[in-house]
């Protein structure tokens, strides 16, 4: 009896000192490859340096502005940080399903002291987004079905005649419309003028409209290196980190077409109306996780390079293969060659409009 | 009398009317067989029925419209686009106030994505203006603050706008500094609402939301810049007697405001829209505007059909834009030809499943449930892998020279790849009603047809096949309703072509995040089921369908 009560007294006292101090956090990503490199580099060294703190991971990064504005209707917030595009995290941050961050305050300088805002420099977008990587969008092709002559520009993706066979681009209109349109020979400065007029954005779709039938549309970034893989298609466009993965972990005759990558950018949001401790909790994390170590970590498990310009001399080998990691980011000298920077704010405003044109040319 | 006792109704013990006694007793025996399902009723409302009527709920809903431009839309209402010109400057006046606080309160770009929904290019023209919101009547706000710096403080609003006893209350919880104590609610000062409408309703929305967002007060915020152009509004039509109506604020404040910004130039709220993009002076994107403003519309239902509202009534949408019917047609034509599949891979082998020793029926039971055990993602990819054209199929066919290596078959990404997939997934629900019902028709039946004369084919025909049509009912509807609103498949394997309604559905619920034509899309798959569902019901008879 005596030992019984001992030990419903212990548990309880356990128990409440635990639900005092533990704290769960809820972190969406993209799932994958990329959600195993923020595991490592972030999550496993913040837990280990807060045994108190529970990092859940969740997946649903591709429908996070849906689930966060179902979840604002609802009065429920069940999510603490969130993985998102820079084109997500504008449509947030306009919504105010985002919180809006004091960069300087809310994140940890440079080793050198440089403050944050600084150090990010062009990669702040807006005032809700906390870039951590900047990526591509690019194309990957088989190197042995492209006979002797390998693709070197963009537009050889609509050269049906050089490079028969299926490619496969992304279902959704960003990206594929600015290539359509610089290969159908307009500048490169001019692309985002002539898109905003309704012959220009015409133009765009009948560009497509010539590679329409051998093109197998994706949505999910593995589908394109797993097409590629089987020989479904002779080339397509993904992100370069898949790519990365396909080539120099899997060895897959697959080679990069660097050409025209599209750069993008990749990053946290803070839900709007967390509770303050939720908050405190969420915010001493990003401080964490968004530093120039922590940052230039990432890229050991992963090909995209760090937002932060104190990180990028930090980059070294990957962690299992041992390989240098400088050569495979998209801001190499050697890649960026001929890089394309989607225009954020453009796309913000016109995203809707092109996005409806795009789904009705699609089932048409 | 008591003779004639029996002239009137029937009467129970206590003196009522016997048929009255008797509804009341049968009254309460179905109220209480009512209490006994009650737990189940409540449950079902409450986690079934509630959530689909409030989405459906959504296909008809516009309350935002009214809602985020309340002014516009009433100053909206005297104007005529038959005219042919934008609206006046009335409008555009009451448009900047309502903007400037949708900005302040990040509506302003839901409200842009509802209306492009009808009219592209209204998202565009609103992220645009918000961004400028600020601006619009700016000169309003640096009068103030040029005939007076204390303008631009915060307490002069609060002491301007709020009534004594809040201002007392609020400074007392300031000075507290307790986050965690109940904020006071804000009060307006008696005589302002009277005096300067707008500015009051403007000033009761700034204190409100300061209060929501960040549990700050109102009397340590920085004014809303709509705050001035709003005074500035009311005042150029206030008298200096409305004006010393108001109970002890600084009316002499506002005296010296009234004279130094009504010799003021005249500002035009018109041009500032027009500066910040030119799309304002459209007639089109005003009668987009005025068409969606009341707080019911029949536009997503509309949507959904390939119709649009038009200036002169219902039209419809350019032909690059139609895409709803013929997905709707698709669907229901795809899941017929999947149903029709189904009952004809299902039929035999259910048939022998009914007639095998129940030891081999068994086992072959397992294989027909063996796909119910396996998750539907790892199915459908193997059906890629099947069917791809460096697929399986299309190797074994290269290998045995039926096809060469150039012409190998496209079996996926189309309409015949979500046929093939839908098929072998829906199979065990066309199979499972249709054994157990083929399990019940007496093996008796067929022998004595042949013991008759009849042959085979008659016997099956004439006799099995008639007993089997309730299984074939029912299998065929299960099939057919789940068919009708399956999409992960048709996604995974359907290409461009070989997708279904509620690809568009999903499309729209989680990516384009119209939810309004979601609901309108969804109910109208919901009538068309349950119409069908009808006309089976009159052609087949439901009391012939069997589930087992």
């Amino acid at each position: 009896m005596k030992l019984n009560q001992t030990l419903l007294a212990t548990t309880a006292l356990v128990l409440s000192a635990g639900a005092a101090s533990a704290v769960d956090l809820t972190l969406v990503s993209w799932g994958g490859a990329y959600q195993n490199s923020q595991l490592k580099a972030y999550a496993e060294p913040y837990m280990a340096e807060h045994p108190d703190v529970n990092i859940i991971w969740d997946e649903s990064s591709a429908e996070a502005v849906a689930k966060l504005r179902a979840m604002n209707e609802a009065g429920n917030i069940t999510w603490d940080l969130v993985d998102v595009t820079v084109s997500d995290s504008i449509r947030l941050c306009d919504e105010g399903l985002a919180k809006e961050i004091d960069f300087d305050e809310a994140l940890a300088p440079a080793p050198d002291g440089t403050p944050a805002s600084e150090d990010f420099g062009d990669t702040l977008v807006n005032d809700c987004f906390i870039p951590q990587i900047v990526y591509s969008t690019t194309f990957g092709y088989r190197t042995d079905l492209v006979g002797d002559t390998p693709p070197t520009t963009v537009c050889d993706i609509f050269d049906l005649e050089k490079y028969p066979g299926k490619r496969s681009l992304q279902k959704r209109p960003i990206d594929n419309v600015e290539w359509a349109l610089y290969c159908d020979g307009v500048a490169k400065e001019d692309i985002y003028e002539v898109l905003s007029t309704d012959e220009g954005q015409k133009r765009a779709f009948d560009k497509l409209g010539t590679i329409k039938d051998q093109v197998v549309w994706w949505s999910a970034g593995a589908e394109t290196p797993q097409l590629l893989a089987d020989g479904e298609v002779v080339m397509g466009s993904t992100f370069n980190g898949r790519l990365f993965s396909a080539i120099a972990e899997q060895h897959q005759p697959i080679a990069m077409l660097w050409d025209m990558q599209s750069y993008d950018l990749d990053g946290w949001i803070v839900p709007a109306g967390l509770s303050e401790e939720k908050e405190a909790a969420v915010m001493d994390f990003l401080k964490f996780a968004t530093d120039t170590q922590r940052l230039a970590d990432q890229a050991k498990y992963i090909s995209y390079g760090p937002a932060r310009a104190s990180s990028a001399p930090l980059v070294g080998k990957h962690a299992e293969l041992g390989i240098d990691m400088a050569p495979h980011m998209p801001t190499d000298p050697a890649n960026a060659t001929n890089p394309h920077v989607y225009d954020y704010g453009w796309w913000a405003d016109n995203r809707d409009d092109l996005d409806a044109k795009f789904q009705a040319w699609l089932a048409q | 009398m008591s003779d004639t006792t029996q002239v009137g109704p029937m009467r129970a013990a206590d003196g009522t009317p016997l048929k009255k006694s008797l509804a009341r007793a049968l009254r309460r025996q179905k109220l209480r067989a009512l209490m006994l399902i009650a737990p189940l009723l409540i449950f079902v409302l409450v986690t079934f029925i509630a959530p689909i009527a409030d989405m459906l709920f959504r296909s008809v809903e516009n309350q935002i419209v009214s809602d985020t431009l309340p002014r516009t839309v009433v100053a909206l209402k005297d104007w005529n686009a038959d005219s042919g010109e934008a609206p006046g400057e009335q409008v555009f006046a009451a448009l900047s106030t309502d903007f400037q606080i949708a900005a302040e309160e990040k509506n302003h770009t839901k409200l842009g994505s509802r209306l492009n929904y009808e009219n592209p290019g209204i998202s565009s023209l609103f992220r645009k203006t918000g961004r400028g919101a600020e601006d619009i009547g700016k000169t309003f706000m640096d009068q103030f603050v040029d005939l007076d710096k204390t303008w631009k403080e915060p307490e002069t609003w609060a002491a301007l706008m709020g009534s004594d006893s809040w201002l007392a209350d609020d400074a007392a919880w300031i000075k507290a500094k307790d986050k965690k104590a109940p904020q006071p609610a804000f009060d307006l000062r008696d005589g302002v609402a009277a005096a300067l409408p707008t500015t009051a309703a403007v000033y009761r929305t700034f204190a409100r939301d300061v209060r929501i967002d960040g549990r700050k007060s109102p009397s340590d915020t920085k004014p809303w810049p709509v705050l001035f152009s709003a005074l500035a509004q009311d005042l150029a039509v206030a008298t200096p007697d409305m004006l010393s109506q108001i109970a002890g604020g600084d009316i002499a404040r506002l005296q010296a405001a009234a004279t130094a910004v009504d010799s003021s130039a005249p500002y035009s709220f018109k041009e500032a829209f027009l500066d910040i993009d030119k799309d304002w002076g459209d007639v089109d994107k005003w009668e987009t505007i005025k068409a969606y403003s009341p707080p019911y519309t029949p536009g997503y239902f509309l949507n959904a059909v390939d119709l649009e509202q038009g200036p002169d009534g219902i039209q419809a949408r350019p032909e690059q834009q139609k895409i709803y019917v013929k997905l709707f047609v698709r669907t229901l034509w795809m899941s017929l030809m999947i149903t029709f599949s189904c009952l004809l891979l299902g039929y035999p082998v259910a048939w022998l499943l009914a007639n095998l020793r129940s030891s081999t029926a068994n086992l072959l039971m397992i294989l027909v449930l063996l796909p119910f055990w396996t998750s539907l993602l790892v199915r459908t990819s193997a059906w890629k892998v099947l069917l791809q054209q460096q697929g399986v199929i299309n190797d074994i066919l290269v290998w045995l020279g039926l096809v060469n290596d150039a012409g190998r078959l496209v079996m996926i990404n189309n309409q015949f790849g979500t046929i093939i997939a839908m098929t072998h997934i829906l199979l065990p629900f066309m199979i499972l009603p249709l054994y157990s019902v083929m399990k019940t028709i007496p093996p008796s039946y067929l022998r004595a047809a042949k013991s008759l004369g009849a042959t085979n084919w008659t016997a099956f025909w004439r006799v099995y096949f008639p007993q089997s049509v309730p299984g074939i009912g029912a299998g065929s509807i299960l099939c057919f309703i789940l068919a009708i609103g399956y999409y992960i498949t048709p996604e995974l394997v359907g290409g461009t072509n070989g997708v279904f309604i509620s690809n568009r559905i999903a499309y729209h619920i989680s990516s384009s995040l119209n939810w309004g034509l979601a609901a309108a899309l969804g109910a109208i798959l919901l009538g068309v089921v349950l119409l069908l569902y009808y006309v089976y019901d009159k052609v087949v008879g439901i009391d012939n369908v069997k589930l087992g």
